[in-house]
């Protein structure tokens, strides 16, 4: 115990020295925590992307709203459900009820062209034709500019993100849907999720516009609870007029969010792990360097008995220190840079354009600095035993 | 305070080879040498003589390619590197020509260096340094850094540095090499009194006569041997 106290002391006390002597190598530390910062930025910035898709995607997902899908549908693009489906889905028990009906929405799913506001170039935004209980089903939209669309009329809602996001869908506006014109009467929010990159409609107006009878191509119904969900499920399974995959909305927007999340969350760990091995020979480039400069210092060090082990460990220990720092810097950094910077990009399992807030979250950063950490230890690693090495009687001739 | 009959130092048929590539260096050969406690050793020969090679071998600093060292006792060539840096925590007091003090500690940080190794309490601690800053008349330079301080007081710090844990035995390798005269002789008269006051046995590598004037024994080393060792 006395022994292992010992070893600590002349841990803290070799790490002291070497701490206090960094602004004597200034340049070259301050070059290492930069090039390790770059690393956590890039990351951070990656990953907030990811999680901000992910958030963007799945944070209006319930768990006691169901969707039903076509059997064998991927989404609500390949799925496809007629009237008398709809009426059974929506008699299913487990469904929710108000005084005029169950809670039971079916709704179509359509893509039409919009320009970007950044770019001004076309891309795809999600038009929903929904039927008047879609509001009380997703519980959380809000209105939050003009008015509801009428049944009926070609009136349309616009989610905020998609508002934000594509010219021509300000309130007072009309956009052009298939050969007719539709006036934007409404902007509204859906707590951040994915509601808010549609646009939003009467379903039975938007029925004859793309010729699509009276077939839908999902049903979101709101359970009278999220435990009513396997009664629901299975009594839909388990009827023979129906070929339907029925899904938690949560389960599906999660699904929906994967190959994108993965996606970007790929790259963003690919070109920070290339950053990475930059920022690793920095950092060994530093500290052998920071070794070399003070070689006859750690041999003094280790000529009046302090052992090899606290040498190398202290070493590390400043490598960790110096990694921890630009690890800081740059996850603070990435923070203030990133975090809340609104996008949006390409839903590949929708082919809509979701609009998002890139996401820093604590546990990203936890991860970034925890990539630093690894920096900084394996820059210190190789250093450290060359420090442990010195051969002290020549190294302490050393000038 | 005289010197004993007692052998502190007892080196035996020591050999030091370094290898260069394919080539062999034969700086000590078959050397033997015994220090008496108290005494005050110089050791003088001419460059590459092996002089400073035998210092680092009485201070378990290097390892003798073949024979013993025995300090007080001890075999210090059987130990493992981490019982020689323990050993040499405990029984050296190491001064160097080039004082060798960390430039961010000050003076007294200097001095305590060796103390963190020891289970003094921080109190316990300032009072050594401050007895051994005293001996060397550097109280008053205490809080300076190695850059404020002349070649004499940073020697003078080294050699409160090497005292302050109160070791066995001091290895001096030529403490005077980077001085001038003044200083020089000043360094000289502290050893000499640690020895004659504290009874401090002193070895001391040195080139200059009028240096190892100032020990009670000088030995030669020529081409790793010893030339003249009059019986202590």
């Amino acid at each position: 115990m006395t022994q292992l106290i010992n070893w600590f002391s002349q841990v803290l006390a070799v790490s002291l020295f070497n701490f206090r002597s960094l602004p004597m190598r200034a340049g070259s530390s301050a070059a290492a925590a930069v090039g390790i910062a770059g690393v956590v930025a890039v990351l951070v910035g990656f990953l907030s992307i990811a999680e901000g898709f992910r958030k963007a995607v799945i944070s209006s997902g319930a768990d006691d709203i169901a969707l039903v899908l076509r059997s064998g549908a991927d989404s609500e693009m390949s799925s496809g459900l007629d009237r008398d489906d709809v009426r059974v889905i929506a008699d299913a028990p487990g469904v929710a009820r108000q005084l005029d009906g169950p809670l039971a929405s079916a709704e179509l799913f359509v893509i039409i062209d919009l320009p970007k506001r950044s770019t001004h170039t076309s891309a795809n935004v999600p038009l929903r034709g929904v039927e008047k209980a879609a509001i009380s089903v997703r519980g959380n939209l809000k209105v939050i500019q003009g008015r509801a669309f009428e049944p009926g009329k070609n009136e349309v809602m616009v989610g905020a993100g998609a508002a934000r996001a594509f010219s021509g869908l300000d309130l007072g506006r009309k956009i052009r849907v298939g050969q007719n014109d539709w006036d934007v009467v409404g902007i509204f929010t859906a707590g951040g999720g994915l509601a808010e990159s549609e646009i939003w409609t009467d379903a039975a107006v938007l029925q004859p516009a793309y010729n699509r009878g009276s077939s839908f191509q999902s049903v979101y119904a709101k359970l009278s609870s999220a435990g009513a969900f396997t009664a629901f499920k299975d009594s839909l399974t388990a009827d023979p007029r129906l070929k339907v995959k029925v899904l938690r909305q949560s389960e599906y927007l999660a699904e929906q969010s994967t190959s994108v999340t993965g996606f970007i969350r790929s790259i963003g760990v690919f070109i920070a792990a290339l950053m990475a091995l930059g920022a690793l020979f920095g950092a060994l480039n530093t500290m052998y360097s920071a070794v070399s400069a003070r070689t006859r210092e750690i041999a003094t060090l280790r000529a009046l008995g302090f052992g090899a082990g606290p040498v190398v460990v202290s070493v590390m220990f400043e490598s960790l220190g110096l990694a921890l720092m630009g690890g800081a810097f740059g996850a603070v950094g990435a923070y203030f840079a990133f975090n809340g910077f609104q996008a949006s990009t390409m839903n590949w399992q929708t082919f809509s354009q979701v609009a998002f807030a890139f996401t820093v979250t604590p546990s990203l950063l936890i991860n970034a600095i925890v990539w630093a950490a690894i920096i900084g230890l394996l820059g210190g690693l190789f250093p450290a035993m060359r420090a442990a090495r010195l051969p002290i009687a020549a190294a302490l001739r050393e000038t | 305070m005289s010197q004993s009959n007692e052998i502190l130092v007892r080196v035996r048929d020591a050999d030091k080879v370094f290898r260069r590539g394919s080539e062999e260096i034969h700086v000590l050969s078959g050397l033997n040498l015994e220090v008496p406690k108290g005494e005050f050793l110089a050791l003088m020969g001419p460059s590459g003589s092996g002089k400073s090679t035998l210092l680092n071998l009485i201070g378990g600093l290097d390892r003798a390619t073949r024979g013993t060292v025995e300090i007080g006792g001890e075999r210090i060539d059987s130990m493992s590197d981490r019982q020689l840096a323990g050993w040499r925590a405990r029984h050296i007091g190491l001064v160097f020509q080039f004082y060798n003090l960390l430039p961010v500690l000050t003076a007294e940080r200097n001095v305590e260096l060796p103390l963190l190794l020891t289970h003094l309490s921080k109190g316990e601690r300032r009072q050594h340094v401050e007895a051994a800053l005293k001996v060397v008349n550097l109280s008053h330079r205490a809080r300076h850094y190695p850059r404020t301080l002349s070649g004499g007081e940073q020697q003078r710090t080294g050699i409160a540095r090497a005292i302050v844990t109160d070791p066995t035995l001091l290895l001096c390798d030529e403490p005077t090499g980077d001085l001038d005269r003044k200083s020089g002789d000043e360094i000289l008269s502290l050893l000499q009194a640690l020895n004659r006051e504290q009874g401090k046995t002193i070895i001391m590598v040195t080139h200059d006569p009028h240096a190892s004037a100032r020990a009670t024994r000088t030995v030669h080393l020529d081409k790793g041997q010893l030339v003249t060792e009059p019986a202590p």
